[in-house]
């Protein structure tokens, strides 16, 4: 059974210095409290993972919360460039930023390996690009049965993975819906998990299309509603598209940014 | 702008470059088909081809909605508007596993920061990969898109920092090296079929792979297409003209815009 707990509590219990941690959801569902909880508790050195870093990991780059970051696609959705990201590459601020980048099949394929309890994973592509040249982490291998040259990519185990959901029951069982990206993946992967919530229920009813995790494979559950914030969560709220216009300009500069992350992130407590 | 002498209804409309190649790549984009479609241009292009021609075209985002049919533009490729009108929405391994490299995608379009002969794209870095010059976003689901889809329709503006002799980093494999280089690496799509741009349309010469221009747009000179590319460009023997942007095809790409009228 899952622990209920509070942000902080969950978060000061899961997430160790020094941690791979995935932060999941694809565009919708993003884990923005828990990040921002990870901020305020200062964590160091972490390997950073999510398919598309967004606002959320600009922001952890940003206050200089990672050693590494893990991802395959690192833009504003829609709007252009993560500053806090490209200022991290092309100028090591706030610090030297390790950048070890997939394609989202890829980097799919990781978690799906890492889930399965496998070694590796299998996928068509990679081939004759600069990607495959330029990573340890993808690697030619040849069908046993066939020949087909195909590519092998490694299990990506992380020790925590944080996600978003829109439900959860008094045990601990949670449920999503619509774009529900890789995050069972990245769950199933992780040693420790974490789902913050909009809503505890007393019992969860079937909703169509809904990815169900039970109890036994999440260990922690925290109620943050509009955790996910300024991404969204289905039946809840919606994505605050103008937030991630004006990101561009918060981010671009240092100055404005620090003082921005100050204002809503490292003064604020998001303890429910 | 460019306005055009070409148009419709007596009197020419005024459209922008962006305008032309989102009509010039919505056109190629048959009914019924299966469109594996990025955020953006190749979006706006899928969408205005299935209010024209293509009712039936089925758009497939890479967030796992496969049939979505947004009423307004999503700014976002996992934005609720497509999930709440697609036929089903599936998770990110499965979008790329089951469908994409399942074989089961007609067409993909991709855009990019550079692109050479062969239609390799980089959407990376600009500079060496590791001290970039200008970091860009990375590969996404970009590199087997390219791998996997039937074909790739690519729309990229033309300029000599877009249309480079060499890309710095090969994000995505067009026709590699030349021709039979796909064959090699073992890739079952066609790979790029059309390249649209501001200036014109190009097609991979059957032989050699290597991009040929076939069309210039309405008020593009030869001269332009030869001084926005980064290598000697080769032009098809008959050079055609793409027609100029329908009153009808305006009007319909600027209400999806949000912005109504040809006129303003």
């Amino acid at each position: 059974m899952a622990e209920i707990l509070a942000l902080d509590e969950a978060v000061s219990l899961l997430v160790h210095d020094g941690d791979c941690v995935a932060l999941e959801g694809f565009t919708h569902l993003i884990p923005f409290a828990a990040g921002h909880e990870i901020i305020r508790q200062g964590r160091r050195d972490l390997t950073l993972v999510r398919l598309t870093p967004d606002l959320i990991l600009d922001q952890l780059i940003g206050m200089g919360c990672a050693r590494k970051l893990i991802f395959s696609w690192g833009g504003n959705p829609g709007v252009g460039s993560l500053h806090r990201f490209r200022d991290a590459v092309e100028n090591a601020w706030p610090q030297p930023l390790e950048v070890e980048e997939h394609s989202h099949a890829g980097l799919a394929n990781r978690y799906v390996a890492g889930a399965s309890s496998l070694p590796f994973a299998v996928l068509r592509g990679y081939t004759g690009t600069d990607l495959a040249r330029s990573s340890s982490q993808v690697a030619e291998i040849v069908c046993p049965f066939t020949g087909e040259k195909l590519s092998a990519v490694p299990a990506l185990n992380p020790d925590v993975s944080i996600i978003h959901a829109q439900r959860a029951d008094q045990e601990g069982n949670v449920q999503m819906w619509g774009i529900t990206g890789v995050q069972k993946e990245a769950v199933l992967a992780a040693t420790r998990s974490l789902v913050t919530v909009e809503e505890i229920v007393e019992r969860l009813e079937p909703h169509p299309g809904a990815v169900v995790l039970p109890d036994w494979v999440v260990t922690a559950v925290s109620l943050v509603p509009g955790g996910s914030y300024p991404s969204y969560a289905t039946d809840y709220s919606k994505r605050d598209n103008d937030f991630y216009q004006a990101w561009d300009a918060i981010s671009r500069d240092r100055a404005t940014f620090t003082a921005w992350m100050h204002d809503h992130v490292t003064e604020r407590s998001e303890r429910v | 702008m460019r306005s055009s002498p070409h148009a419709i209804d007596d009197e020419p409309v005024e459209f922008t470059t962006d305008e032309v190649m989102t009509v010039a790549a919505a056109r190629e984009l048959r009914n019924g088909a299966t469109c594996f479609v990025g955020i953006g241009l190749p979006s706006t292009a899928a969408n205005l081809a299935r209010m024209l021609h293509a009712p039936r075209l089925v758009l497939i985002y890479e967030s796992g909605t496969i049939g979505a049919k947004p009423r307004k533009l999503p700014l976002s490729i996992g934005d609720g508007e497509l999930a709440d009108t697609a036929d089903v929405v599936v998770s990110v391994p499965e979008i790329f596993n089951y469908w994409l490299q399942g074989g089961r995608i007609d067409v993909g379009m991709l855009g990019a920061a550079q692109i050479d002969r062969f239609a390799n794209l980089n959407s990376t870095v600009i500079g060496s990969y590791d001290a970039p010059r200008v970091r860009l976003p990375g590969a996404g689901g970009a590199p087997e898109i390219a791998t996997s889809c039937g074909e790739i329709i690519i729309v990229i503006r033309q300029t000599n920092r877009t249309f480079v002799e060499e890309v710095d980093f090969v994000t995505s494999v067009g026709h590699g090296k030349g021709h039979g280089d796909r064959e090699r690496f073992g890739m079952p799509g066609k790979g790029p079929t059309l390249v649209v741009t501001d200036l014109g349309l190009l097609r991979p010469d059957p032989e050699t792979c290597e991009l040929v221009l076939t069309h210039l747009h309405p008020g593009v000179s030869r001269d332009e297409a030869i001084s926005a590319t980064g290598w000697p460009l080769r032009f098809a023997p008959d050079v055609r003209q793409t027609s100029a942007p329908t009153r009808e095809e305006l009007v319909l790409l600027r209400e999806l815009h949000g912005t109504r009228g040809v006129d303003g």
